[in-house]
């Protein structure tokens, strides 16, 4: 029971820094251009097959610094020649046209990588224990994954609020006009915040490539619960990413591991109308909980948790 | 309106004359060929069209020629009906599927509706891998035949297999939750009962389908109830997943699985470094099977690229054309009389018959485990290295199960 | 008189369409196809209620029409079992009330806030409900879905529907009925409120509406159209299944009214019949038809964000007044270049889908466009790249000419007091 919650939570908060590796980018570039970016999944996607593509040729390392630069480069690309373009015509055409991209990136992946899952290895510098607990393993990639998504944290908060970049790009968060007075090149900030969204994207895929499929329906299967962590922590907050994100990896993974149901705390007979969800265990209902979540905090608190704007 | 100009445009594609069927027969291949599950599809339209033009070799269905029309259904069950119908306009007589039983539930449907509201167009459906019991059962029809053993065959064979390996003492189900992993999780738990009552069941789950991503409480929760074998029907990012949880983790348990041997399997188990603790249940090993059988399977793997993932499709061809053969007749009314009750020696060895009752292909079954390959075994598996080895074999008059079926014969 | 008949030949006209397109097509496919295409206008018509009248952008639409449809079958399946004497030519209302009932159950939830959170709880919804299909099996049915005989209920006027080209005039007739209440809802009051809370929600407050409650109504009227269109499905294909209510049918209809364009009526029933046409036939033409569909979304949104309606509206005024000679030229000298750029860009899209993805396993000789070519070689990759980006370059230059054809017809049409 206690290796249990000991390993929940740990992989719990693995799977909510991962979320949030994704999440940061997209709330990044959410505060700064209004834009909610459905194309971000993808990137993350890029990011595991340009590090597997590295991997295959030449080493895991070099691809862990190379294929975040890559996915970064065709981000900012996309913000400046697709994008921007699209700003004059207001956010939902903007939101439509990322719609429209990640369906196209995902064909350009199948078409070049294939539709069945690629053999993107965990390399073998970090292919060891890490730690026994209760007699089973932990691997040490995961305690990797965990370091850098808190690294990557340490590193956006300093640069944010401790460089001079950091302060244009937040100024031009709630001031773009102001900030461009000033002299500053807002759009050229636009495409160097987006093309960061997407690099971190890209890192996160780099990294996670290994220890989860890399597959092309990769970016699908985790596109829906991103939006959750996004609009559950609040429109506009790196903070509240932050913590949403912990919060729905800890959910979900407690969740799958437990096998409560009504059936078992009140008898196996249900009343009329229950039928199904009488039966159902705490674990079949693990996929909908982040939903269910979404749809409360909206009702309760419709800017999300921390959140600072609305839209 | 602009809906007119449309329709003059559309016109000029729609003046379809139905194709005069001359001497071809057209087998209308309806499976996913773009999206998610188009890699399988893909392989399985390589499988039909390679046995095609081996049938037609030998002269084809009564002496006309086989072409495989292949219609795309995305993997979803409305689009399939499309597809149906667009096959039937087109002269397709036989359709063959077999790629999730949810479309095969709806096309067995169609089918059926199709016939009794056209007489004299009846169209065939040639089930080769939709394993849902209930098609040959409660939604059994007489123009459905089924050439995989279903899942509730599949773990028959599986049971009666363990009831001869003394070492398997404690299992633990792992199940996707919907109906297929629903479904082997009861028919395991009620055939083990029967003919293993000594084996304890230390655990039974179900979890949710195609969307966790980490195992590892799963594995845990195995290495804590201290099980030796571990059965699941599992298939996709599911048993990759599943299985590199398990190798994380240091877990030493047998894994029994459906669909271990399913395109991408053998790489994933490649990457665990699991040899010879898998199991899949087949209807042929290539390593092991008839001489004739190797041969065959080796000039497939040379001019196509791929494994022989559908030796039941090597039956079901060669069974339609020597039912057509006898029959004389390409309708579908003559060869599933012909068809139905057909005994054969099967692809892989073995005596294999449809059961005229409810139209399911009976047929030896094969467990065998994935690994290190034995010297002289020639076949390895997607390019890893490793290959089946055979583990076990049941006749197939041993994988009979009854059937609930009361088809309506015309 | 005039003005009656005026208003009156649409809908004559729409209705001749409908009632003599199976003569024209007659194979079974074109009827399947024209049936999908009958359920899929109410499907996206009732989306462009949401959309282009009241500015809400929804991910999840694709939940009523799929609830419309279960109910509907479900209902169905009661009616044959209890021998009741209901026909089956009724029970779209049948859906569409259980569309309006869950409309109303989630639109509670979901209108709350417009915009971007509104977006974002439809999808959540989209997202819960679709999950708990494999929850509620005995509702969805589990993988194989809910099946259902059409031709078991009771007989109207003698007609048991169970050939497709009954079906398909009982979805004309619900199709029409439809299109006429959808339009005649624009003309009310309650759509003309709509528009302003799509334009500026706060102003209607000042004038003494609740945005919120007009959301909540629309939301609701888009879903009872949409169970409609659930039934009609139902109907059509006997069958429901979980896809029916997710994601990627949510994406379909979205993708079809933009398409088809936002801003006017007839601009979603232009999407339903192009994108329903394409996603049966494209597919047995090219492995590729999802990134097509991709791309084609892409380059509406940026170049053409009026959709194919407001692209043929805008023409309306110049053609109307005779100016359309001045912009015959300039559509004429960019159409080749536009063409060129066009067909460039599929060979490049073919020839890579066939080396890339088919060429291990299937070699490189293809069928492009009838000719037969090696993916391999040089030849086609250097023709396609020539026409591509020949086609683009050419399009750039040439495309002021049509700006300033343009301005003159704007002239001539300001000259005519007509602009």
């Amino acid at each position: 029971m206690l290796q249990l919650i000991a390993f929940s939570a740990l992989n719990g908060v693995l799977y909510g820094m991962l979320l949030f590796m994704l999440a940061s980018g997209l709330t990044l570039v959410f505060s700064m251009m209004g834009v909610l970016n459905f194309a971000h999944v993808s990137f993350y996607m890029l990011g595991a097959y340009f590090g597997f593509e590295i991997e295959r040729r030449v080493g895991f390392w070099l691809g862990f610094f190379v294929a975040p630069l890559a996915v970064g480069a065709i981000g900012a690309a996309v913000e400046r020649f697709g994008l921007r373009r699209l700003h004059r015509l207001g956010h939902v055409s903007e939101l439509l046209f990322t719609f429209g991209l990640a369906f196209v990136i995902e064909e350009i992946v199948q078409m070049i990588w294939g539709k069945l899952p690629v053999d993107y290895r965990v390399p073998p510098s970090l292919d060891f224990v890490a730690f026994r607990l209760f007699d089973t393993t932990y691997p040490a990639y995961r305690m990797f994954m965990l370091m850098t998504a808190v690294a990557m944290f340490a590193a956006l908060f300093v640069a944010l609020k401790r460089t001079r970049v950091g302060l244009v790009i937040q100024a031009a968060l709630t001031h773009a006009d102001m900030v461009a007075m000033l002299g500053h090149d807002v759009p050229r900030i636009f495409t160097l915040v987006f093309g960061a969204g997407a690099a971190l994207a890209g890192l996160a895929g780099a990294i996670a490539g290994p220890a989860l499929v890399t597959q092309p329906s990769m970016a699908a299967l985790l596109g829906p619960i991103l939006f959750v962590v996004i609009v559950v922590g609040g429109l506009g907050s790196l903070a509240g990413a932050f913590v949403a994100s912990l919060v729905i990896g800890l959910i979900q993974t407690f969740a799958v591991a437990m096998n409560g149901s009504l059936a078992e705390l009140f008898g196996p007979v249900a009343p009329p109308f229950m039928g199904d969800l009488w039966q159902v265990t705490i674990a079949e209902l693990a996929p909908i909980i982040p939903y269910l979540l979404l749809v409360i905090v909206l009702i309760v608190r419709p800017t999300g948790l921390m959140g600072t704007r609305e839209s | 309106m602009n809906v007119r100009m449309l329709g003059v445009a559309l016109g000029v594609s729609f003046f379809v004359v139905p194709a005069f069927a001359g001497d071809t027969v057209k087998i209308g291949y309806i499976d996913p060929l773009s999206g998610g599950g188009a890699s399988i599809g893909e392989i399985g339209l390589k499988t039909f069209q390679y046995l095609a033009d081996e049938l037609n070799a030998a002269g084809g269905l009564n002496g006309k020629k086989i072409e495989i029309v292949p219609l795309d259904n995305k993997t979803n069950p409305q689009e399939s009906l499309v597809q149906a119908q667009k096959a039937a306009d087109d002269g397709v007589r036989i359709i063959t599927q077999g790629n999730g039983s949810s479309v095969a539930a709806a096309l067995t449907d169609w089918v059926s509706k199709y016939n009794d509201r056209n007489p004299g167009k009846e169209i065939l459906y040639l089930n080769y891998a939709a394993v849902d019991p209930v098609l040959t059962n409660a939604k059994c029809s007489f123009w459905h035949f089924r050439w995989d053993a279903n899942s509730d065959i599949k773990m028959s064979a599986l049971t009666t297999f363990m009831k001869g390996q003394p070492d398997i003492k404690k299992v633990y189900l792992i199940n996707q939750d919907y109906s297929f992993g629903q479904s082997v999780r009861t028919t395991a738990r009620a055939m083990l009962k029967e003919k293993r009552p000594d084996i304890e069941i230390v655990g039974d789950e179900v979890h949710p389908l195609l969307k966790v991503t980490d195992f590892s409480p799963y594995i845990a929760k195995i290495k804590a109830s201290g099980a030796d074998s571990v059965i699941t029907g599992n298939w996709g990012q599911d048993i990759a997943l599943l299985l590199k949880a398990a190798a994380d983790a240091g877990l030493q348990a047998n894994w029994y699985t459906y669909y271990a041997n399913g395109a991408g399997g053998p790489t994933a188990i490649k990457q665990t470094g699991l040899s010879h603790r898998v199991f899949a249940i087949a209807e042929g090993v290539p390593n092991s099977a008839t001489e004739a059988a190797q041969k065959w399977e080796a000039e497939f793997r040379a001019k196509e690229g791929v494994t022989l993932f559908y030796p039941r499709a090597v039956n079901e061809m060669r069974m339609l054309k020597m039912a057509a053969d006898e029959a004389k007749s390409t309708d579908a009314i003559p060869i599933a009389q012909k068809l139905e009750g057909m005994k054969i020696e099967a692809f892989d060895g073995g005596d294999a018959f449809m059961r005229k009752d409810d139209h399911q292909f009976f047929q030896p079954m094969y467990i065998m485990s994935f690994g290190v390959m034995d010297p002289g075994a020639k076949f390895d598996e997607e390019g890893t290295g490793w290959g089946w080895k055979l583990i076990g074999a049941v006749k197939a008059n041993d994988t009979i199960l009854p059937t609930t079926c009361k088809m309506e014969r015309p | 008189m005039k003005r009656a008949a005026c208003f009156l030949w649409p809908w004559l006209a729409l209705a001749a369409v409908f009632a003599l397109a199976p003569r024209v097509f007659s194979s079974g496919t074109a009827l399947t196809m024209m049936s999908l295409m009958g359920v899929m206008i109410v499907f996206a018509l009732s989306y462009n209620m949401l959309l282009g009248q009241t500015g809400l952008l929804s991910f999840g639409h694709a939940v009523y029409y799929g609830l419309g449809g279960f109910v509907a079958i479900h209902a169905m399946n009661a009616v044959i079992h209890g021998k009741l004497g209901v026909p089956v030519a009724i029970m779209p209302t049948v859906g569409g009330l259980a569309g309006l009932a869950f409309g109303v159950l989630f639109g509670l939830v979901s209108v709350r806030r417009a915009g971007l959170v509104f977006s974002m709880i439809s999808l959540g919804i989209g997202e819960l409900v679709s999950s708990s299909s494999f929850i509620l099996r005995t509702f969805f049915g589990g993988e194989e879905g809910i099946t259902t005989n059409r031709a078991k209920l009771a007989p109207l006027f003698g007609l048991k529907f169970g050939p497709q080209i009954e079906v398909y005039y009982l979805i004309a007739i619900w199709c029409f009925l439809c299109i006429a209440a959808m339009y005649a809802l624009t003309r009310t009051p309650f759509g003309r409120i709509c528009n302003a809370v799509r334009d500026n929600p706060e102003r209607v407050q000042y004038i003494g509406y609740s945005a919120q409650g007009i959301r909540l109504i629309a939301f609701s009227f888009a879903a009872f159209f949409a169970g409609i269109a659930g039934a009609l499905a139902a109907i059509n294909f006997e069958i429901m299944n979980a896809q029916q209510l997710g994601a990627q049918q949510s994406a379909v209809v979205l993708l079809m009214t933009y398409i088809g364009g936002v801003g006017y009526f007839a601009g979603p029933i232009l999407g339903a019949v192009i994108i329903t046409f394409l996603q049966i036939n494209l597919s047995d033409v090219t492995n590729a038809w999802q990134l097509y569909f991709g791309l084609m979304f892409i380059g509406f949104v940026s170049f053409a964000p009026g959709g194919v309606a407001g692209w043929l509206m805008r023409h309306r005024e110049a053609a109307r007044s005779g100016e359309f000679r001045r912009l015959a030229p300039a559509y004429a000298s960019v159409a080749p270049a536009l063409a060129a750029g066009l067909i460039g860009a599929a060979m490049l899209i073919e020839l890579a889908n066939r080396q890339l993805a088919m060429a291990r396993s299937e070699g490189s000789a293809m069928n492009l466009f009838g000719f037969a070519v090696d993916a391999s070689s040089i030849a086609p990759w250097a023709l396609a790249l020539v026409l591509f980006a020949g086609g683009v370059a050419m399009s750039w230059r040439l495309w002021p000419k049509v700006g300033d054809a343009w301005d003159s017809v704007n002239a001539g049409l300001r000259a005519k007091g007509r602009a």
